[in-house]
């Protein structure tokens, strides 16, 4: 039986020039849904693995990443 | 975005001018989310600052702000809460803003049990003018007017405040920031002085210069180095070397001061 994908209960987006590149939503993300980028810059990397939690929205300082809901 | 109102934030005004992995945006949006949570109008509610990284934040803040000089914050919303005492008042202040410049502007709004919220954002550094050493960098560390290292012994905000009269004591780390957040909340809701100490990394005026590593490295040090309250009474001075305790210290009701000037005229006029 072929693993079943989660679905992502919620969808991430980084505003790219808020993003001052601390890493510090990629070490509070649970489930390693961001990454940094080439660039040094926070990126979304494995968006159906996100559970909503809410943390890389929280924890980040330059108010970059939001979420919004998967209904 | 989820939980963050950006009707709270003056948008035009973002990207904020903080390092890369400060910690004052985290506790920027946890009161952001703590105003919100209290249901306050925009209208009512009054932000207040001094000088310094942190004192910045008002900027962002889309209600009515202050930003004074340096160490007054609490002088100048002594003065804006006992003309409008409806307003619910927020000073957002640095380490050396409220303990150096405004140490006694601090102690005695403490004593007074004036009804204002001092949000203290510790980053254990004067960070805008350049890293010298406040009276909450701790023993020891470096700083530009430290290079061997600070001699003199820091502050503990929570014992100050408490000593001072405030009614209300918290403390939360930029790893708690939920933490913070719940603090804001019950310092609002209590009738009196109340002290919230967010403690927050500064990777570029304090950790760079103390070798404490970037951003995260600073986050994890917070986070693995702080004892909830429950948990450090039960612990031995020794054991508490070096760690952080947090959560929420005192909260003790007293006669708040524009309660008390109120039944003065009242009693005056009859």
């Amino acid at each position: 039986m072929a693993a079943v994908k989660a679905t992502p209960k919620a969808e991430v987006t980084i505003k790219k020039d808020w993003c001052k590149g601390c890493g510090i939503c990629v070490h509070y993300c649970p489930k390693g849904v961001l990454a940094m980028s080439e660039n040094l810059k926070a990126e979304v990397k494995n968006p159906e693995e996100c559970t909503g939690c809410g943390n890389c929205e929280i924890y980040c300082p330059d108010f970059a990443v939001s979420l919004r809901r998967i209904q | 975005m989820l939980q963050i109102n950006v009707e709270n934030l003056r948008m035009q005004k973002l990207p904020h001018i903080w390092c890369p992995g400060c910690g004052n945006g985290i506790a920027l949006s946890a009161l952001t989310r703590a105003i919100d949570k209290l249901g306050y109008d925009h209208d009512e509610v009054a932000i207040v600052s001094g000088i310094g990284c942190s004192s910045r934040s008002p900027g962002y803040l889309n209600f009515n702000t202050l930003h004074t000089t340096h160490g007054r914050a609490i002088a100048f919303a002594t003065g804006l809460k006992i003309f409008k005492p409806k307003m619910k008042v927020f000073i957002v202040t640095g380490d050396g803003d409220c303990t150096a410049i405004g140490g006694n502007h601090f102690i005695h709004a403490a004593r007074r049990n004036i009804d204002l919220n001092v949000i203290l954002f510790n980053n254990n550094i004067y960070g805008m003018t350049g890293g010298q050493a406040s009276p909450m960098t701790p023993f020891g560390r470096t700083a530009t007017t430290a290079p061997y290292g600070t001699v003199e012994r820091n502050f503990d905000i929570m014992e100050l405040a408490k000593a001072a009269g405030a009614t209300f004591c918290g403390r939360a780390t930029a790893a708690h920031p939920r933490l913070i957040e719940s603090l804001i909340v019950k310092a609002a809701q209590n009738k009196g002085f109340s002290v919230v100490e967010a403690m927050l990394p500064c990777p570029i005026g304090f950790g760079r210069r103390n070798k404490l590593g970037g951003p995260v490295e600073m986050m994890k040090y917070l986070e693995e180095n702080s004892v909830r309250v429950q948990k450090a009474q039960k612990m031995s001075e020794e054991e508490l070397k070096g760690k952080f305790v947090i959560g929420e210290f005192y909260n003790k009701p007293a006669p708040e001061y524009i309660e008390e000037y109120d039944k003065i005229i009242a009693k005056l006029k009859k």
